[in-house]
């Protein structure tokens, strides 16, 4: 291989990776999800500082710290993630960073491993905060390395929007390095840039939307933006992975890839759209693209209604330009999922079903639970919501109904938003009590086996500080707390959650049994660390 | 257009090394300087559900998707997963079902992922080096000796069904 630039087969997430240890990132932190996870772990991987938050709230403040202190710093999360983070989201945008500060949201078009298919493109319009699409590993290379350039030129955060395809697709990178040296950290106080009570908050609106006007003109003549020339008879716009598709679909058309999709170069568009007879956006998710058009008075076509739903693709998109309404062949049908042979959620939903529980479920491997043969969970919202709903339900349902709620969650979901649940819980307690089951496999199992705050081991599997659900159970003032294993005993298992469930009274009830796909890495992950025990004692006498 | 791509989807059940096998072969097409794509869904779907993997590789790749009715060659590890996969076949595209493999005839089970691919080498340009780095990057060292033997078997057997 006597290249003289390496060239690499890189996921899209490997790429916005291996461009944040090139841009010299000083930290990334994050909340694994799908398609996001990979990023972090490949960024420790090839000897980045990465790190995993309880949660992507805390992992983006984590971020806002590092940039005023005046380090880069990547954050990633999947689309719901940023829901989650839009609260320092939003005010963060208003402030004047220092550090370069990328974050990275990985959305999940047609559900693949989601609860919804909310479109983030949204965010940038709401936060006021510029957005880049890559429609490739390659973009997702140059287009971060840009976005800590771009986040510190205008001291404004930069979401940098992938979708499954680009996240997970493997495609070529040439890494090119080509970036302004990192930043030393250093305080320096800033406090009308940072300080957000209204007397500061007020001109920081007016200075947000100054930024956004001078990024607008920045984009006009931007190179994240290109034009493939074609016929005239017709023009597509498109973004994101959507690029390829129609470049495949349609190779005579006219072509303009948007890469910078917030602030519009609405001048570049415009010229654009006259330049051909008919113009179309194909955008995968909502019409936001084509309102944005519309609204400006250009004269361009959106996708029909039907395809708003799930993945584009190239037959999807050549249905679009041929303004095919009629009903899309199904994809097969494939066998669905279902929880591993010999994992301990399968006899807790297995007793959960017996016993007639109405359980308020939560985000995890164990949402399989809902599915046969076990049919055991009856809501499923978003990360922590089972405590709540589960609370809600024994609010108001009649008391026989109410005595069967049970609230499932696991350990990783627990600690990102289950805390403020069990604070709820034993504010305002139920007339019947509750209990809260804790599915504490050791790890965070659904998106690949993540270490978290209560497992003891950091992104890296190192050992750190452990989280003691038993211990926060009590100290937050619920009266039974207990800690069992549903494989060893599950008749024991049984008999605990009937005696609970009986009680007027509040109930924490801790599950524990590691996941059996990550038991054998986990006993790995111990003994290394008791091995670097004993050298580093050694060591000590030797002094 | 799409001649100049070769599209292949390898389809079958998760933990049955999918998403290994069509690393390998889009890790061999790579080293053969092509452009290549690759693409899967990951998460939710993996828990022991049907899993495909798409590679395509050629001049230049655009979509990172095999379009349905477009694979050149649709390889499937586990028979329940050949009629429903079907559909992705172009009109003389090639299905490689497990059966090719005879029972028995593997050392390790678990290296019918790398068997299949020899019998699809049979039928690709790529070079016996490509496939060697392919199979050398993807797999950890311990396994490359049972995988090489597994491909050897595969692409005798593969002569044997394509090339007589």
């Amino acid at each position: 291989m006597a290249t003289t630039q390496q060239r690499l087969l890189l996921s899209g997430n490997e790429a916005v990776a291996l461009a944040a240890l090139h841009a010299g990132v000083h930290l990334g932190t994050g909340y694994p999800g799908t398609p996001s996870t990979e990023i972090l772990e490949y960024l420790d991987h090839i000897g980045g500082k990465a790190q995993w938050s309880p949660n992507e709230k805390v992992a983006l403040e984590v971020g806002i710290g590092v940039s005023f202190a005046g380090g880069r710093t990547l954050i990633t999360m999947k689309h719901v993630g940023v829901n989650v983070a839009a609260d320092p989201l939003f005010t963060a945008a208003y402030t004047d960073l220092i550090g370069g500060l990328v974050l990275i949201s990985a959305d999940d078009p047609g559900m693949a491993s989601s609860q919804n298919e909310q479109d983030n493109r949204h965010y940038s319009r709401a936060a006021i905060v510029p957005m880049l699409e890559p429609c490739d590993s390659q973009q997702a290379y140059d287009f971060t390395l840009k976005a800590f350039e771009l986040s510190e030129r205008h001291k404004i955060p930069v979401i940098l929007r992938m979708t499954t395809r680009i996240c997970h697709a493997k495609t070529p990178v040439v890494p090119n390095q080509d970036v302004t040296p990192a930043p030393t950290p250093e305080f320096v106080r800033d406090i009308p840039g940072r300080v957000m009570i209204p007397a500061y908050a007020k001109p920081a609106h007016h200075r947000i939307r100054a930024k956004m006007a001078e990024l607008t003109r920045f984009n006009e003549h931007s190179d994240f933006n290109r034009i493939y020339p074609g016929s005239s008879e017709l023009g597509i716009i498109a973004s994101g992975i959507s690029v390829m598709h129609a470049r495949e679909a349609a190779p005579q058309a006219s072509l303009l890839a948007l890469g910078m999709t917030w602030p519009l170069p609405m001048a570049l568009i415009a010229d654009f759209v006259r330049s051909v007879k008919r113009c179309i956006v194909i955008e995968e998710g909502d019409h936001l693209l084509y309102e944005a058009l519309r609204a400006e008075g250009l004269m361009v076509e959106a996708k029909p209604e039907m395809y708003r739903f799930s993945e584009l693709t190239v037959p999807r998109v050549r249905r679009i330009l041929a303004g095919d309404l009629s009903p899309e062949p199904q994809p097969p049908k494939g066998k669905p999922p279902e929880l591993c042979q010999g994992c301990s959620h399968r006899p807790v939903f297995e007793i959960l079903g017996h016993m007639d529980c109405i359980v308020a479920g939560d985000i995890g491997c164990y949402s399989l639970g809902v599915l046969p043969p076990f049919n055991a969970m009856d809501t499923c919202v978003c990360m922590g919501a089972a405590i709540g709903v589960g609370l809600g339900m024994r609010h108001v349902l009649p008391e026989a109904q109410a005595r069967r709620v049970v609230s499932v969650i696991g350990d990783s979901t627990f600690v990102h938003s289950g805390l403020t649940g069990l604070a709820e819980m034993v504010y305002n307690p139920p007339p019947t009590g509750h209990v809260v089951l804790i599915l504490d496999n050791s790890t965070t199992a659904m998106t690949g086996r993540q270490e978290h705050p209560g497992t003891g081991r950091s992104l890296g599997h190192e050992p750190t500080n452990k989280m003691d659900f038993a211990a926060v159970g009590r100290g937050m003032g619920i009266k039974n707390v207990h800690v069992t294993d549903p494989m060893e005993d599950p008749q024991g298992f049984a008999s605990l959650l009937q005696e609970l469930l009986a009680k007027d009274e509040l109930s924490l009830v801790i599950a524990e049994r590691p996941c059996v796909l990550a038991a054998p890495m986990i006993r790995v992950y111990e003994q290394a660390a008791e091995e670097k025990l004993q050298t580093s004692c050694a060591g000590a006498v030797g002094h | 257009m799409s001649n100049t791509v070769t599209n292949v989807v390898f389809a079958g059940l998760g933990g049955q090394g999918i998403i290994k096998s069509s690393d390998i072969l889009a890790a061999a097409a790579f080293a053969a300087g092509l452009d290549v794509k690759k693409s899967e869904l990951h998460g939710m779907s993996q828990r022991g559900g049907s899993v495909t993997s798409d590679v395509r590789f050629g001049s230049e790749v655009l979509s990172p998707m095999v379009p349905a009715q477009e694979a050149d060659f649709l390889l499937v590890l586990e028979p329940t997963q050949v009629e429903i996969n079907r559909g992705l076949l172009r009109p003389g595209g090639v299905l490689l079902s497990p059966d090719l493999i005879p029972d028995g005839a593997l050392r390790n089970k678990k290296s019918l992922n790398v068997a299949m691919l020899g019998v699809l080498s049979v039928l690709l340009a790529l070079q016996p080096e490509h496939w060697e780095q392919g199979l050398k990057e993807c797999l950890a060292v311990r396994l490359h000796k049972v995988n090489e033997q597994a491909f050897a078997l595969g692409r005798r057997q593969g002569e044997a069904r394509f090339k007589s």
